[in-house]
């Protein structure tokens, strides 16, 4: 049992911070696997991408106002994703929609957060907004990330069937009556609250880690949508899960003893199994020649 | 004479941003009739698809399906379209793309039972599809998927099928094969068929009326009836002939090479402007 003490640092199971790191850390990787698994079929990763980039801008003007983070890259997040929504209705350019968008929220970024460095001297906010910070998160948060994770998970359960139609076959899903629009607004609500909660945890630049790297791996490996989403979900856990201890380990490393980033570690993992699965080969067809 | 109509078109204009595509429709497609709907690229032969689905409105004028006024998402009506997004990684198996036409527009899961699954293996078994029915939908061929998208439509009983430019993907063997399947299926459940194509020739054989296409107006009647340099003439507006070689037709604009309703000379600029 020697080497198990040292994988797990002493008081691991103990510290309050570490308990609530795993409970919403789970809450995370759960919803950004099943939001991911659509989000790559739909080929939307990018829009991902920038949702948790842009949450950057309402988690800088959240600690201006002196507001919890989450609040602030949720509203960042709803606030991008309702313009890219509106103004791709007109141009149908959704990408080149997203990049402005994108665009104009981060100078606002840079704005707040040049702003933060001004009343404050310590660089620590504008760490934990790009790069997370699940380790100072307030266990008041607990309940409403919960209730984000549920509510994320809910939309794609009830969306599920007519969100798959019209990934398919966008006429299909039409002449069958769903209201593709309605459908893919609820997807981006859906997808804006996983981003952003993940951003809470891994910080606005890595945010879609949890989101693409478990679906993608998960796709290549199974055959059946809720397969997938089993697996993706098991992976981003596992993720999670080695990415605190490790980080928790951490405090006692080298320079200063303050501990290195969860989100560095998750995403070592995650990048360590993705390489993993490569060398495993896929399922063989059944089919007979 | 409506009673025996199964879609009517009734002085239908259709104009987008002022721009007339498609102008004074009128006519019924017979019940159970097999209609080939035939025009070059742009004539607006999907304008017509999605007229009688209801996903868009006329201008003017009035559609009717079995008599009511088109409205969207009916089941009487299955739509296959010209194909569907799927890499070969695509995690959805042949029977769960099929089974999305039994209830795809509902909300929420569908829960297996033993009479869903049962009605998707029979319809995988009508279409000839049941081969490959657990394969990944991405790693199979154009005329595999395309008896899935047919098997898809119908299984909600529909009692008229458009298929909007089915053989677009397909080498000549496998159209053959849609085309037959189609037929078959439409002669035994008694469904009225639109089948879209940019050439006429595959559906000689099958096709009881044909709905012609260009310059914004219709024809439709029997090939006979309609594939004839008078006819046609009057419907591009300028002088058509029409070739009859070893059973197939094509139909040229007078003192041109190139045959007025083949996609890829359309698509490289011979088409009637
Ligand atoms: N929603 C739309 N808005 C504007 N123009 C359209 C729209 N749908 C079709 N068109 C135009 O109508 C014409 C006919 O299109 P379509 O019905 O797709 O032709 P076909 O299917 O015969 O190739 C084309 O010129 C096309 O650009
Ligand atoms: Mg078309």
């Amino acid at each position: 049992m020697h080497w198990f003490q040292h994988l797990i640092a002493p008081g691991f199971f103990q510290s309050t911070e570490v308990q609530v790191a795993l409970i919403i850390g789970s809450a995370v990787a759960i919803t950004s696997a099943v939001v991911g698994v659509f989000v790559i079929l739909r080929g939307q990763a990018f829009l991902g991408h920038a949702l948790g980039d842009v949450g950057s801008t309402g988690a800088a003007g959240a600690a201006l106002v002196g507001i919890q983070a989450i609040w602030g890259f949720l509203t960042g997040g709803l606030v991008a994703g309702t313009a890219v929504d509106i103004l791709s209705r007109r141009s149908r350019e959704r990408e080149v929609t997203t990049g402005v968008v994108l665009s104009a929220m981060l100078g606002l970024s840079a704005l707040f957060i040049y702003l933060i460095t001004q009343v404050s001297s310590t660089t620590g906010v504008t760490q934990e907004i790009l790069f997370g910070s699940i380790f100072a998160v307030n266990r008041h948060l607990v309940v409403p990330m919960m209730g984000l994770s549920c509510v994320a998970l809910f939309l794609i359960a009830f969306i599920y069937r007519p969100l798959l139609l019209s990934t398919i076959s966008l006429e299909t899903a039409q002449s069958r009556g769903v209201r593709v629009r309605l459908v893919s607004l609820i997807f981006l609500f859906a997808m804006t609250m996983a981003v952003e909660q993940s951003a809470l945890v891994m910080g606005a630049l890595l945010s879609t880690a949890l989101l693409i790297g478990p679906a993608a791996t998960a796709i290549r490996h199974t055959r059946r949508l809720g397969y997938t989403m089993l697996m993706a979900a098991g992976l981003a856990l596992l993720d999670t899960w080695l990415g605190i201890m490790l980080a928790y380990n951490s405090f006692y490393w080298p320079p200063t003893g303050r501990g290195w980033p969860v989100s560095f570690f998750i995403v070592t993992v995650m990048v360590l199994s993705y390489i993993l699965s490569q060398l495993i080969p896929q399922p063989q067809s059944k089919r007979a020649q | 004479m409506t009673s025996e109509a199964a879609i009517t078109f009734n002085q239908v204009h259709m104009a987008f941003s002022g721009h007339t595509i498609l102008r004074e429709l009128q006519f019924n497609i017979d019940k159970g009739a097999f209609v080939g709907v035939i025009g070059p690229n742009g004539a607006g032969k999907t304008t017509l698809i999605r007229l009688i689905l209801g996903l868009i409105r006329p201008s003017s004028g009035t559609v009717h399906v079995f008599g009511s006024p088109v409205r969207r998402g009916k089941r009487q009506i299955g739509y296959v379209p010209q194909s569907f997004v799927a890499d070969p990684d695509m995690p959805l198996r042949a029977r769960d793309l099929v089974g999305l036409g039994l209830d795809g527009e509902r909300w929420g899961f569908a829960f297996p039972n033993h009479a869903r699954q049962q009605r998707i293996q029979d319809m995988l078994d009508r279409v000839g599809a049941t081969r490959y029915a657990d394969e990944p939908v991405g790693t199979l061929s154009g005329g595999e998927r395309q008896r899935l998208l047919i098997a898809q439509a119908l299984l909600t009983h529909p009692k008229i099928l458009l298929l909007d430019e089915p053989l677009s993907n397909l080498d000549i063997h496998s159209g053959h094969e849609i085309i037959q399947l189609v037929a078959e299926i439409a002669h035994d459940s008694h469904v009225t068929v639109m089948f879209v194509a940019h050439d006429m020739n595959p559906l000689l054989g099958v096709m009881d009326q044909v709905l012609y296409l260009a310059q914004g107006r219709a024809v439709v009647g029997s090939v006979d009836e309609v594939i004839l340099p008078e006819v046609l003439t009057e419907l591009y507006g300028q002088p058509v002939e029409v070739l009859r070689i070893n059973g197939r037709i094509l139909v040229f604009a007078s003192g041109e090479m190139v045959p007025l309703t083949h996609s890829e000379s359309i698509a490289h600029g011979h088409a009637l402007a």
